[in-house]
């Protein structure tokens, strides 16, 4: 392999684990800053018990968040010092402004908001927790902003020494794909950590239907993915349509389409050939393609043929990344409909059937964010900065041995200290939260989610 | 902003940022290089617990050193960070093995151990890879059509080494004088011990570094003994001297302050030292703080930012600092 394959492997990889722990972070940011205020508001115990279940595992998957995001902040000089030359008077700044509203915000606070409730007092530390979940916020915006200019570049223009320079600093941080980008990504980070949180529930609901903070949690996360999983969809045809505005090779790509239509048809299944550019054993549906992406039944969908061959993205890859991304969607929208179904019929916590769901879904949201960047970042090739900057005229001068052996030490590194990471997140996950149904007092009504609308939906757990 | 010199002052902000990393994430690195000095399960549960709420608001200076380079010096960062490869690489998978053990030392009982060497082979690791990527740099970089022009183990000197292993003692040093503040009894005395033995290596290391410097190029030679310049560094050697007789008396004394304070002196008067070498240059001797700066509007935007939120940054990191205060010990404060 040549340094250039292996300087990407090194990227896709380092990123690809990184990216597993901010998305988790941000949804479970606002999670915790959710069940702070409710304990605030309300005085109850279950929001405390359900918080401090969750800090342990937030404060696990924070810092193999903060290590593996430092690769990130040093990888671009290391290998890609030429995209670093030539962007960084445009991104750098950009990401100077994640560092500062973002990192130290989290970092600043972390520390009060897992040691310090009984120094600072219960007001500071919900302060403590909402601004950590400001900084998730902030931090999710900016990248997303870097990331987006490399898709859609605006705002800027290119001096003498090769060098992307801002003409227009609004242009470049709200450039045409950020708001979709954003919001497709801020609602994937809650899906996460709602189906994450919803197969510990569930798990515990498995073990005992008792448990009070069991019941919290999976009815919050349930709320979730029967909220947000319909508007995510939204979200996701919106973001298509804006990419096939500004990217339509992406588009191509990802639905296998090599030749030019109108009114095209969705291919379900097939497998792209890059080669002879057609799409073999392909399944369709006529003009469905069309009027997805235009709206339209005889809408003009580009093929892949459109570009020259050595400006494709490749299509295997697009293809069925993006339908790994869209299946989950779907099984995300079909948990949250279902769960929806019983609440209503006041069975949403004795129907082991839909626990046994959430648990096989728990991990959905991170592999959908996983298939969806891959998505996006394999769509943007073979560019950096789309349509202007080639990947390959943005490595570094660097030898396929330095980059090789930094690859293998970081596969290495990150399989054994993630794993074992992973292995101590689900070991406390494996915890029953708060106390046990057994130490419950025999009178007290089990009430779990008192304060959400849950129990007027529920005659059957109401008191 | 016109007539304003914006790449001077981003020179002056990035020497900041780095001085703040080295000074605030240099002691808690330094916890972990004693960390297996120290027996004791006690003991050891104290050490993390005096740095564990701080240590990653400590390592956030270091992404913005970083980032701010890739911003503001761009070509600086593109050239300095491939000369520099491995140091970093190393560094960063340091990071990662301490950084981890905050979190997964607490997780198991059977293998705390592992973790326990994971905190400190990481501590000291990443601090060598630090002093190197230091020597490294004062050492001088070639340049050629905006690339780095040296080859892959230009890093590795004698030189570097050495400034490698001075910066390991440099950072026991503020560790062992930050549990001199932090902790009491054995735990304290312990690092009396530990921090008389790291003053005596890093000073006498500092000496071997300060000089051999002027003699790796002509530029260094010309700024410390050339007339006039001579008069920007002769205070520097002579405020050294001080910072290191306030130490010495501190922990004979057997102050709980002054060692901590005296150390952060140390480093930053050595910082100084550095600074008059590398000025103007930013990668020494091939690119000057101007030619490596973006263009002034995007110094001037970031510049914005840095203004009003560098004072709220250290604001709550001072008041997290606050909350913090006073003695540690082994299971206040921690909620695992």
């Amino acid at each position: 392999m040549d340094a250039l394959s292996l300087a990407r492997a090194q990227f896709a990889f380092t990123v690809s684990f990184h990216i597993v722990f901010p998305v988790f972070s941000i949804g479970l940011a606002s999670y915790l800053a959710v069940l702070n205020g409710l304990s605030l508001v309300t005085g109850r115990e279950i929001f405390l018990e359900a918080f401090n279940y969750w800090k342990k595992i937030f404060a696990v998957a924070f810092g193999m968040g903060v290590v593996s995001g430092i690769v990130m902040s040093y990888q671009f000089g290391t290998n890609w010092s030429v995209f670093s030359d030539k962007v960084g008077p445009v991104l750098g700044p950009l990401m100077g402004y994640e560092v500062l509203s973002a990192f130290f915000l989290e970092a600043g606070f972390l520390g009060v908001m897992l040691f310090g409730r009984e120094r600072v007092g219960p007001k500071l530390h919900f302060f403590a927790t909402a601004m950590v979940a400001a900084g998730t916020f902030m931090s999710a915006f900016w990248i997303l902003a870097v990331n987006s200019w490399m898709q859609t570049p605006a705002g800027f223009a290119i001096n003498d020494k090769g060098q992307f320079i801002v003409v227009d600093w609004f242009a470049v941080i709200f450039n045409p794909s950020l708001p979709y980008r954003l919001v497709h990504m801020l609602l994937a980070a809650y899906l996460t950590t709602a189906f994450i949180v919803g197969a510990v529930g569930a798990l515990h609901l498995l073990r005992d239907r008792r448990n009070r903070a069991a019941r919290l949690m999976f009815s919050m996360a349930m709320w979730m993915a029967t909220i947000v999983a319909p508007l995510q969809i939204l979200a996701g045809d919106a973001h298509g349509v804006n990419t096939l505005a500004h990217q339509p090779a992406k588009i191509a790509a990802m639905e296998g389409d090599f030749d030019t239509h109108a009114g095209a048809p969705l291919i379900l299944f097939g497998l792209p050939n890059m080669a002879q550019e057609r799409t073999d054993y392909a399944i369709e549906i006529p003009r469905l393609g069309s009027l997805i992406l235009t709206h339209s039944f005889d809408g003009v969908v580009k093929g892949l043929k459109e570009w020259p061959v050595q400006d494709r993205p490749n299509a295997a890859i697009l293809f069925w990344s993006f339908r790994i991304m869209v299946g989950l969607g779907f099984a995300m929208l079909g948990l949250g409909v279902w769960s929806l179904y019983l609440r209503l019929r006041g069975r949403l916590f004795d129907t082991p059937l839909l626990h046994r769901a959430a648990i096989l879904m728990g991990p959905s949201g991170i592999m959908a964010v996983l298939a969806g960047w891959v998505t996006t970042e394999a769509g943007r090739q073979p560019y950096t900065v789309y349509g202007l900057l080639r990947t390959v005229g943005s490595i570094s001068p660097i030898g396929a041995v330095a980059v090789g052996s930094s690859l293998l030490a970081f596969v290495v590194v990150y399989f054994t200290i993630f794993g074992v990471g992973v292995f101590y997140i689900l070991r406390l996950m494996n915890k029953p939260p708060s106390v046990s149904a057994g130490e419950l007092p025999k009178n007290e009504p089990i009430r779990a989610a008192g304060l959400l609308p849950a129990p007027i939906l529920e005659p059957a757990a109401a008191p | 902003m016109t007539g304003v010199d914006l790449p001077f002052i981003w020179a002056g902000l990035i020497a900041f940022a780095v001085l703040a990393y080295v000074m605030l994430d240099g002691f808690d690195l330094g916890v972990g290089i004693l960390f297996l000095f120290v027996s004791g399960e006690k003991n050891r549960d104290e050490m993390m617990n005096s740095v564990a709420p701080v240590w990653d608001g400590n390592e956030t200076w270091l992404v913005l050193g970083g980032g701010g380079l890739f911003a503001v010096f761009p070509l600086a960062y593109s050239i300095i960070m491939p000369a520099l490869y491995a140091p970093i690489i190393a560094m960063l998978l340091a990071l990662i093995f301490r950084g981890v053990a905050f979190e997964f030392r607490w997780k198991t009982e059977r293998r705390q151990y592992l973790w326990d060497w994971a905190f400190a082979g990481g501590s000291i690791s990443a601090a060598l890879a630090q002093g190197v990527a230091l020597g490294a740099l004062v050492q001088g970089i070639p340049e050629a059509n905006r690339a780095y022009a040296g080859g892959w183990w230009d890093w590795l000197t004698p030189f570097s080494v050495i400034t490698g292993v001075a910066l390991v003692g440099g950072y026991a040093l503020l560790g062992a004088s930050w549990l001199i503040y932090k902790t009491e009894g054995d735990l304290q005395a312990r690092a009396y011990r530990y921090a008389a033995i790291a003053a005596t290596t890093t000073l006498a290391l500092i000496v071997v570094v300060s000089f051999w410097t002027p003699f790796l190029n002509a530029h260094y030679m010309a700024r410390w003994f050339a007339w006039p310049q001579i008069l920007y560094g002769a205070p520097v050697p002579l405020m050294l001297a001080g910072a290191a007789y306030a130490l010495f008396e501190g922990l004979r004394l057997r102050r709980e302050l002054t060692p901590f304070l005296a150390s952060l002196a140390l480093f930053v008067i050595s910082y100084i030292g550095l600074g008059i070498s590398f000025y103007p240059f930013i990668v020494p001797t091939s690119v000057t703080i101007w030619e490596a700066a973006a263009p002034d509007n995007s110094l001037e935007f970031l510049l914005f930012g840095v203004s009003v939120l560098l004072p709220i940054i250290l604001a709550y990191t001072g008041y997290s600092y606050w909350v913090f205060r006073g003695k540690v010990n082994a299971h206040a404060g921690s909620y695992h």
